[in-house]
């Protein structure tokens, strides 16, 4: 009897895709109140967020909206790991170095943007690198450090994220993929999927790196590409070995540049289980799985040039996963004004799990009909024409 | 007389071919480290090199997985406690 009570229910929102950006909106719509089902074609974290890193970083974005919403987003997911643990939430700080005097120059112009927004970024000089990671190469020309910059283990977040929103009303229904949508005079009202019609007043988009098709499901266009990145993870290290969230100055260029042949820089971190993560690679490929065994050289190449204790260090395996980007960097965030009824929060990039908080909370207070906690303008969907 | 490989300072026997850990276990020692959280005894649990579980020093490198390397005389195999990485701890 209960059971048909709350299943029966029609939704007010269905979510499509159970990554942790589907994840952040349902919580937040579902802790608003909001009757959510979540449907995903395959399990819960089985695209992106199952394929990449847990980083939530301001210091990798110079003044602009996107810092704007990691600032928000930061503050959300210090809430979140409060409201509902278990997903390794670890406020760690963020590191970036500069190997030259060039890029110390413009890690400076970007913190000094960064500050103006309330970021807190504090200049590391080259003596003083090794107080914060003893094992860091000894000739680098110094760093800035942000301990605004914290991870997450980005399955896990997703996945107990949806059982908090489970346990406050929501759906989550996984192997069930979205293939049409439902409309009324008023714009959408549902989505056709493979186990059948779900009607919903509201269908939010958190398809990731493919929102595009469902965007084109639903008429409009939001063009998202993926954008291929490796990572390789070393055998367990002890937990001083890396300590922060570290990265060379050069990343920042690599994510803003349009070239699409392999870009490479390194990225480091280390995990609660024991691991190294070490990346990163970008390049687009269109799906293409293949491993690639220059961009791994590359990557592990980059890593032991900043960390020269992990050239001793085996490597276990590697993975790749597939960036959802669009051609300007920024998300697509929001109500869609040409298909009432459609809302979006798609198109992270490398910064999805990052964004996830914010963006769960400004759809969820779209939702509501209430003003989200920053300007969501600059990632309407109406950008796109 | 078979060969026989150095485990923390005592002769295990060995046949051409095969495993340090299939060795370990024919000579009735069952775990050779213990885990990084809780200290608890690990020995094979796959035995295909799927799973990481009966990692093990060899030749003074940390994390080798027994169950697939073969053994020899002149490779000394240690038990590893934890990452096996003391040596990085700072
Ligand atoms: C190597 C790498 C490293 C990264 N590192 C970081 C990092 O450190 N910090 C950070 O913030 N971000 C990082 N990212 C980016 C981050 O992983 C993504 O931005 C984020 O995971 C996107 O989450 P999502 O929920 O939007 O998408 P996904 O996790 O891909 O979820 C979308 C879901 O939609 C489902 N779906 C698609 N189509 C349908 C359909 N028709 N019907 C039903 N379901 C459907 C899919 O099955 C999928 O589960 C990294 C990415 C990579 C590849
Ligand atoms: S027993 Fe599983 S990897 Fe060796």
């Amino acid at each position: 009897m209960v059971r048909l009570m709350t299943v029966d229910r029609l939704p007010e929102v269905v979510v499509i895709g159970a990554g942790v950006v589907g994840a952040a909106c349902a919580w937040y719509a579902a802790r608003a109140g909001l009757r959510v089902t979540v449907v995903d074609r395959g399990p819960v974290a089985g695209g992106t967020t199952g394929a990449g890193e847990g980083n939530i970083l301001v210091s990798d974005k110079p003044a602009g909206p996107e810092l704007e919403l990691a600032r928000l987003s930061v503050r959300c997911w210090r809430d979140l790991a409060d409201a509902v643990e278990g997903f390794e939430y670890d406020p760690k700080g963020g590191l970036v170095v500069a190997g030259s005097a060039a890029a110390l120059d413009g890690l400076r112009a970007t913190a000094s943007g960064q500050r103006e927004r309330g970021v807190t970024a504090t200049e590391v000089r080259p003596d003083e690198l090794h107080e914060h990671e003893p094992h860091l190469a000894d000739d680098l020309a110094g760093g800035m450090y942000y301990p605004e910059d914290a991870q997450v283990q980005p399955a896990a977040a997703a996945a107990r994220l949806l059982r908090d929103a489970r346990a406050h009303g929501a759906a989550v229904r996984p192997n069930v993929e979205v293939t049409g949508v439902l409309r009324s005079r008023d714009g959408l009202a549902g989505v056709r999927t493979s186990a059948g019609d779900v009607p919903a007043g509201a269908v939010v988009n958190a398809a990731g790196t493919w929102g595009g098709e469902i965007a084109a499901l639903a008429g409009v266009d939001v063009p998202v590409l993926p954008r291929r990145g490796f990572v390789l993870v070393t055998e367990p290290l002890p937990p001083g070995v890396v300590r922060h969230k570290v990265y060379a100055a050069e990343y920042v260029s690599d994510v803003a540049s349009d070239d699409a042949s392999l870009q490479s820089s390194p990225v480091i971190e280390s995990t609660a289980a024991g691991p190294v993560l070490l990346g990163s690679s970008r390049e687009r490929v269109g799906f293409n799985r293949t491993l690639s065994v220059p961009a791994l050289r590359r990557i592990a190449a980059h890593a032991v040039r900043l960390f020269p204790v992990l050239a001793g260090a085996d490597v276990l395996r590697a993975y790749r996963g597939f960036r959802p980007y669009c051609p300007d960097h920024l998300p697509v965030i929001g109500p869609d004004a040409r298909c009432p009824g459609l809302y979006h929060a798609c198109g992270h990039e490398g910064a999805g799990v990052g964004l996830a908080a914010a963006t769960g909370h400004v759809v969820a207070r779209a939702l509501t009909g209430h003003p989200p906690g920053t300007d969501p303008t600059p990632f309407l969907p109406e950008r796109f024409g | 007389m078979s060969d026989t490989f150095d485990f923390d300072g005592r002769a295990v026997p060995f046949e051409p071919g095969q495993t340090v850990g299939a060795a370990l276990i024919a000579d009735g020692v069952r775990s050779w480290r213990t885990t990084r959280g809780r200290a608890r005894p690990r020995g094979i649990f796959c035995g295909i090199g799927v799973c990481f579980d009966c990692l093990v020093t060899v030749d003074g490198a940390p994390n080798r997985r027994a169950c697939l390397v073969p053994a020899t005389t002149d490779l000394p195999v240690r038990s590893q406690e934890g990452t096996g990485h003391d040596d990085l701890d700072v």
